[in-house]
């Protein structure tokens, strides 16, 4: 999964290394069929990057594009399709605020609307000092510890605007 | 190390006795719900458990990971075999005693059992949220160790797989699943016989096998338990499913957001390769199949099997029109099976106790059992795996133990996003896929959220449209502007700027997104609000003609202040007002300024006296 943490290298070194894992530091930029098998693993490839970059650092596409043949436009028709694929930094923790249907029943919306207070940054966005990153996401599958946020891996249930201050202060000072 | 392969059925055989003689020299297990359980402290709890076990004289004591118990509610949940003693909300601080107490005193700790009636229950057919279940896929879910292979064969896993590819043709698979009347439980229901035999029946020799553990609907969690806490019953099923229909390779397409299914599936795989029962020529029956783990990126709509066929293909996961179906031209345009984790790991089970068995539980609106996720405001959530056909009243009130806090039942959703809030009055509808039907919601993937008196079914509705709206792909315009428009009118009627003619507006509306959507996304997107409108027309009106919010939840219908006789001057209001538009000295009663209030009930959160009132 995502670490979450940001990694100094924006270089290649990592990207090289997941391509030869997925078997697509070819030679040649491949074409016609190939190409398309190289586009099936496309996905998977873009997970690997983000795990190792923390994001997907715009010059490594680039680079993976020039290298695999994968058109750029085609890249980024795919990550900005989905709602796991950052081209920005994140932060240090990332929090998860749920707001799927068991947990707007149980008032995740102010839950929400706090943590956004006590962050000072809205939906999706990064704290300047780049220790969080605050998203609503659907349903952690927790249904029954709602409302429930989620820090890096680690889940915390049955919140109040006030316990939810608390666990943020706890993060905050790591 | 001997090369672990097993050769043919008669190798996994002799593997199972084997196992199971080891295994009888263990006295007792100590079984962990290393699933949900997690997040509220299972693995100290195991952690401890091993510290302090880890003594001579303790060797016959096995502390063991699980998958999910079924009852959340009570988390971190544990099981003490042989006795099969379930002990709820356990501590680190608990685990001496139940050494000492349970594991070698042989004594049931009443404080750690569950209280039925004002006694303690310790065994499941004593607790009324097991008792009123019948838990045929979920049977071994939390009585294995998801992470052991091993203790998946002793369990049984793999004999379904071992009799079909050894001793009936794929036409006889296809005929038991037929004949069970199994249908598909990741929404649609559709009948999962005939889905295989048209894929079988599909022209040519490179064909796909594709679980669904997509599990997009908010509020659902049953595929997440199976994934995580019995993997290889799932890996069977679809080991099961390419025999019938011939396909050599196979997916299993996993929501992001589930990192401990992902885990487990993956060393799951790895053992199955290890075992020889994925790969080639399996237990020798001239049949080879291997399944690649594929995570999701974030898209409810790749649920929906075109979309993730899409996904799969490395593409944004757009759903396509359908004929052709994917049976015909799938993944790379190859005949491909799409069947969710909960279809498939119901086919050992077909496979091995017969399809007239299976047939006989539920009734003419769907066979054999469902799992629902039970949550919301209810006593008891968790996992609750009932006969199709059980009504909505059994499963609230009977396993549920209804609504909490003294509040009363008002309606429960089911279906997700695609389905719709069966009311009060619907308490005894059947639960299977006709009758639900019937009543403008669908069965979906069996997300049950229960709500009371204070959820307002206005706001509901608002919720589940700005869902599919966001997760509207975006391809077709009725669904793309349709549900953008649904959501603006709930929105301004939730807003209090509500018009009477907006209804019939979110009617006719409502109507023509249905009809003119490309995809499942679009089709069912305004039944949550068809089916309020239908069963909750009273609170629309309210907050259209009296600018009101029955339930207390729309903010620009509400206010806060305080009962001046019920203020004790404690002062936490104050403190937790994020804006400070409360005032009061200590010990006098307080005042919240109206014009400075957020509304975001704070104050009445922290109250002790349940002072802070919301009208
Ligand atoms: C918008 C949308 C989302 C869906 N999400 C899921 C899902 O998360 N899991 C699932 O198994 N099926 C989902 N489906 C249903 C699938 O398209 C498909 O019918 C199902 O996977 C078939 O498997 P079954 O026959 O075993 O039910 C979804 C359908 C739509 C229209
Ligand atoms: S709705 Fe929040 S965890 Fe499921």
């Amino acid at each position: 999964m995502k670490s979450g943490t940001v990694k100094e290298d924006p270089g290649v070194n990592l990207a090289r290394g997941i391509l030869e894992k997925h078997q697509l530091m070819l030679e040649k930029p491949a074409v016609g069929r190939d190409l398309e098998k190289s586009q099936e693993l496309l996905i998977p490839l873009l997970q690997d990057i983000q795990d190792a970059y923390g994001y997907l650092p715009p010059p490594v596409l680039e680079w993976v594009s020039k290298k695999t043949g994968i058109p750029i436009s085609r890249m980024y028709g795919v990550i900005t399709f989905y709602s796991q694929f950052y081209l920005e930094p994140k932060g240090k923790h990332t929090i998860r605020c749920c707001q799927g249907t068991a947990c707007h029943v149980k008032g995740s919306q102010a839950i929400g609307e706090a943590i956004e207070e006590y962050l000072g940054v809205k939906d999706g966005d990064t704290t300047d000092d780049m220790q969080f990153t605050f998203e609503s996401v659907q349903c952690l599958g927790t249904c029954f510890l709602a409302p429930v946020i989620m820090i890096d891996n680690d889940y915390y249930g049955e919140m109040t605007q006030g316990k939810v201050k608390k666990v943020l202060e706890r993060y905050s000072k790591s | 190390m001997r090369d672990k392969k097993l050769k043919n059925y008669e190798d996994l055989k002799s593997l199972h006795k084997e196992i199971d003689e080891e295994k009888s020299k263990v006295k007792s297990r100590v079984l962990v719900c290393m699933t949900g359980c997690r997040a509220k402290g299972a693995e100290e709890l195991a952690r401890t458990f091993r510290e302090k076990l880890d003594v001579p004289g303790m060797e016959e004591i096995e502390v063991v990971d699980v998958g999910c118990h079924g009852q959340c509610s009570r988390a971190p949940l544990i099981m003490i075999e042989p006795e099969e003693l379930l002990y709820g909300d356990v501590k680190p601080k608990d685990v001496d005693e139940i050494i000492k107490e349970t594991l070698i005193n042989g004594r049931v700790i009443p404080r750690l059992c569950a209280e039925v009636e004002g006694r303690a229950a310790a065994k499941a057919p004593d607790i009324p949220f097991y008792s009123g279940q019948e838990r045929d896929v979920l049977k071994n879910c939390g009585r294995i160790d998801p992470q052991k292979i091993e203790d998946a064969v002793a369990a049984g896993s793999y004999d379904a797989a071992a009799k079909a590819l050894t001793t009936l043709s794929p036409e006889d698979v296809i005929t038991i699943v037929k004949d069970s009347g199994l249908r598909g439980r990741g929404g649609a229901g559709f009948p999962t016989g005939l889905k295989w035999g048209f894929a079988q029946q599909a022209a040519g020799n490179e064909k796909y096998l594709i679980c669904n553990a997509d599990e997009g609907d908010p509020g659902a969690f049953m595929d997440r338990a199976l994934l995580e806490g019995t993997p290889h019953q799932v890996i069977e099923g679809m080991l099961i499913a390419a025999y019938a229909i011939g396909a050599n390779n196979g997916f299993i397409y996993v929501r992001a957001e589930y990192p401990i299914a992902v885990e487990h599936v993956t060393m799951a795989l790895e053992q199955a390769r290890e075992y020889g029962l994925l790969g080639n020529n399996i237990l020798n029956s001239g049949f080879d199949f291997d399944i690649q783990l594929r995570k999701g990126a974030g898209a409810f709509v790749c649920g929906e099997e075109t979309a993730l066929i899409a996904s799969l293909e490395g593409k944004r996961g757009m759903p396509r029109p359908r004929p052709p179906f994917p049976a015909n031209a799938g993944f790379r345009g190859k005949p491909t099976n799409i069947n969710n984790v909960e279809t498939l790991a119901n086919i050992p089970l077909i496979i091995e106790e017969g399809s007239e068995a299976f047939h006989a539980k539920g009734n003419e609106g769907g066979r054999g059992t469902k799992i629902f996720a039970l949550a919301g405001k209810v006593k008891e959530t968790g996992l609750v795996e009932v006969p199709m056909g059980t009504t909505l009243r059994q499963i609230v009130f009977d396993v549920g133990g209804g609504v909490p806090d003294g509040h009363t039942f008002k309606a429960a959703q089911i279906g997700g996003p695609s389905g719709g809030c069966v009311p009060a009055q619907h308490l005894d509808l059947p639960l299977d896929y006709e009758s639900v039907k019937e009543v403008g919601a669908i069965m979906g993937s069996g997300g049950l959220v229960v709500m009371d008196d204070r959820t307002c079914m206005v706001d509901v509705a608002r919720f589940f449209l700005e869902f599919t709206q966001k997760e509207s792909c975006g391809k077709c315009v009725p669904c793309r502007v349709g549900t953008r428009q649904l959501a603006d009118i709930l929105n301004k009627i939730c807003d209090g700027k509500g018009e009477p003619k907006d209804l019939k507006k979110l009617e006719s509306l409502a109507k023509e997104v249905k009809a003119g959507s490309l995809c499942g996304l679009g089709q069912t997107a305004p039944n949550p609000v068809l089916t309020t409108l239908e069963f909750f027309r009273d609170e629309y009106e309210a907050h259209i003609n009296e600018k009101r919010c029955p339930a207390g939840v729309c903010k620009e219908l509400i206010s806060f202040s305080i009962t001046v006789d019920d203020c004790i001057g404690c002062g936490l209001c104050k403190k937790a007002c994020p804006v400070d538009a409360i005032t009061g000295d200590s010990k006098q009663p307080h005042f919240i300024d109206p014009d400075a209030c957020i509304k975001c009930g704070a104050c009445h959160e922290v109250c002790p006296t349940n002072a802070v009132v919301i009208s």
